[in-house]
């Protein structure tokens, strides 16, 4: 509620040092997030998504520049700025409910404690399943809890990372949907990486296309129809358009490979 | 369903009984046509009688409870030692690399070839002994505790960073149940080794336990004594393999796959 979830993005680069030398893995990048904005990024395999969400999140540090959320610079990880993986990343001998529980920060009295867990378990659709072991779940279930992990810190920055990536196409619909309902109840600054076109048009406000590696902000794209939006209304189509293009343009070979 | 397993379960029973009941049988047969000489190898039947008698009066369970403090406090000290040095080997390179060469010499060592120095240092009563225990049992554990540590899955040690986790909660609700299986395994080893060093202790110096039995049985010519040292040390060994598999199925419930 009125508190500043903005996320600067302020000349970040990042170059991995390996025994073979060195590896850019992200150019000079400049960009300003909204307090409660939802951005998707998209760009191809190893252009550096994943690098750059672990930058923001303070998992990884960057060669140059900073990140700033609400004004400050990130210098570590923080519960307020959830992170959810592609893989679920479970605690194989938790039951669900512990695993959520895992997540909690705060310190509160136990009673209250298994109150929040009962409603994030709730909140993610997963009542019934408290005494379940990972290995009981689907990779939808799992990749729920995570979700419920992370935000029963009420987080202020969601970076997902490519979330639904090992889900099928009705599933990944399905959670697509639930994230937009969190979103909206949350009101927290959303940045989702993914390879699924339609998923960014489908979720976000803007849309930022990386270019190959190094990755750095090819073009931005403003999705300015309203929400709930039609997958197969004619803004969308044009929207897809737009990004393929920017995807292929430079190689016509690539189009018979990927379409 | 359940009854095809039950019957899987009644075969697979009654082929591991089978092999042992051959030999006894015939081993009962030969005694008795005087075709093995008694005096070396009696009949099953005999040592039967002598394993009832050495029972009833006490004798199988004093050296039995001897033998089985001596392991607990060696299994205790060295499991002890090599649980913490594991984990310090498993979380830092520099306790890695200052251990590692001592543990690359020492290592090798049979247990066999400890004793001279030990009866030499500790003298030859129960200290040399349970050391050579806590030796046998303090290099399973600390190998595959620091190894367990080692292969602890990066991802979920991000999941602990990113959830802003202590150093301790790290180490105890994340790497130390992520080892926990191979904890186990070092711990499993750590029994068996303990058990066999008890009796190797026993048989070379010592006046009770059962690794004695053997030995005086063997100076007495008591053939039925000693088999029956000897078996006891087996059957011992398996029942304490058999209960510690069932409390590491237990322990690691949430790793067997769809129960559902
Ligand atoms: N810790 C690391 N050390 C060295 N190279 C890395 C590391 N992390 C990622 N990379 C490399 O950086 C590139 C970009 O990786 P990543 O950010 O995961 O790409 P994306 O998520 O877009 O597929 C890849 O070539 C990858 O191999
Ligand atoms: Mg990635």
């Amino acid at each position: 509620m009125g508190m500043n979830k903005s996320v600067d993005i302020l000349g970040v680069s990042k170059i991995f040092s390996l025994d073979s030398g060195d590896l850019p893995v992200l150019g000079k990048s400049d960009f300003h997030i909204e307090s409660g904005e939802f951005v998707s990024i998209v760009g191809r395999s190893g252009c550096g998504k994943s690098t750059l969400l672990r930058i923001i999140s303070g998992l990884e540090i960057a060669t140059t520049g900073e990140v700033q959320i609400g004004g400050r610079r990130v210098e570590r990880p923080s519960v307020l700025t959830g992170l959810i993986f592609q893989e679920p990343r479970l605690f194989p001998w938790l039951t669900v409910e512990k695993n959520i529980e895992f997540g909690l920060h705060r310190k509160i009295e136990k009673t209250q404690r298994r109150e929040v867990v009962e409603q994030h378990i709730a909140l993610v659709g997963l009542s019934g399943f408290e005494e379940a072991f990972p290995r009981q779940l689907s990779g939808g279930m799992q990749q729920r809890v995570s979700i419920a992990r992370t935000l029963i810190n009420q987080p202020n920055v969601l970076l997902l990372d490519e979330p639904f990536g090992a889900l099928d196409a009705l599933t990944r619909i399905h959670m697509q949907n639930e994230i937009l309902q969190i979103w909206e109840a949350e009101g927290s600054t959303m940045i989702l990486v993914t390879h699924d076109v339609d998923e960014a048009i489908f979720l976000s406000d803007r849309i930022i296309v990386l270019s190959d590696r190094p990755g750095e902000i090819k073009k931005v794209i403003s999705v300015d129809t309203s929400r709930p939006r039609d997958r197969s209304g004619p803004r969308f189509m044009e929207i897809r358009r737009e990004i393929y293009t920017e995807f292929f343009e430079d190689s016509s070979l690539s189009i018979e490979y990927y379409v | 369903m359940r009854n095809s397993l039950l019957k899987r379960r009644a075969r697979k029973l009654f082929l591991g009984c089978l092999a042992p009941f051959v030999i006894l049988a015939s081993w009962e047969y030969l005694g008795r046509r005087g075709i093995i000489n008694l005096s070396i190898l009696p009949r099953p039947s005999v040592i039967m009688d002598c394993l009832a008698e050495m029972i009833a009066n006490g004798q199988l369970k004093k050296h039995l409870l001897v033998s089985a403090f001596r392991v607990v406090k060696g299994f205790l000290i060295g499991g002890g030692v090599g649980l913490v040095l594991g984990v310090l080997c498993g979380l830092s390179n520099t306790w890695n690399d200052v251990l590692s060469s001592l543990i690359g010499i020492l290592r090798p060592i049979p247990m066999i070839a400890w004793i001279p120095i030990l009866i030499l240092l500790l003298g030859i009563d129960e200290g040399s002994k349970i050391a050579l225990i806590a030796i046998g049992t303090f290099w399973p554990v600390l190998l595959n505790t620091s190894r367990g540590i080692r292969n602890t899955d990066k991802k979920l040690l991000e999941v602990g960073i990113i959830l802003e986790k202590s150093r301790s909660q790290m180490l105890t609700k994340v790497i130390l149940p992520a080892a926990f299986p191979f904890i186990f395994t070092g711990i499993r080893l750590g029994v068996s080794s303990a058990w066999s060093c008890v009796v190797t202790a026993e048989v070379i110096a010592a006046a009770v336990g059962i690794g004695y039995v053997i030995m005086y049985a063997r100076e007495l010519l008591q053939p039925d004594v000693l088999l029956i040292g000897v078996l006891t040390i087996g059957v011992v060994g398996l029942l304490l393999d058999v209960v510690l598999l069932q409390i590491e199925k237990r322990a690691l419930r949430w790793n067997e796959a769809d129960e559902r």
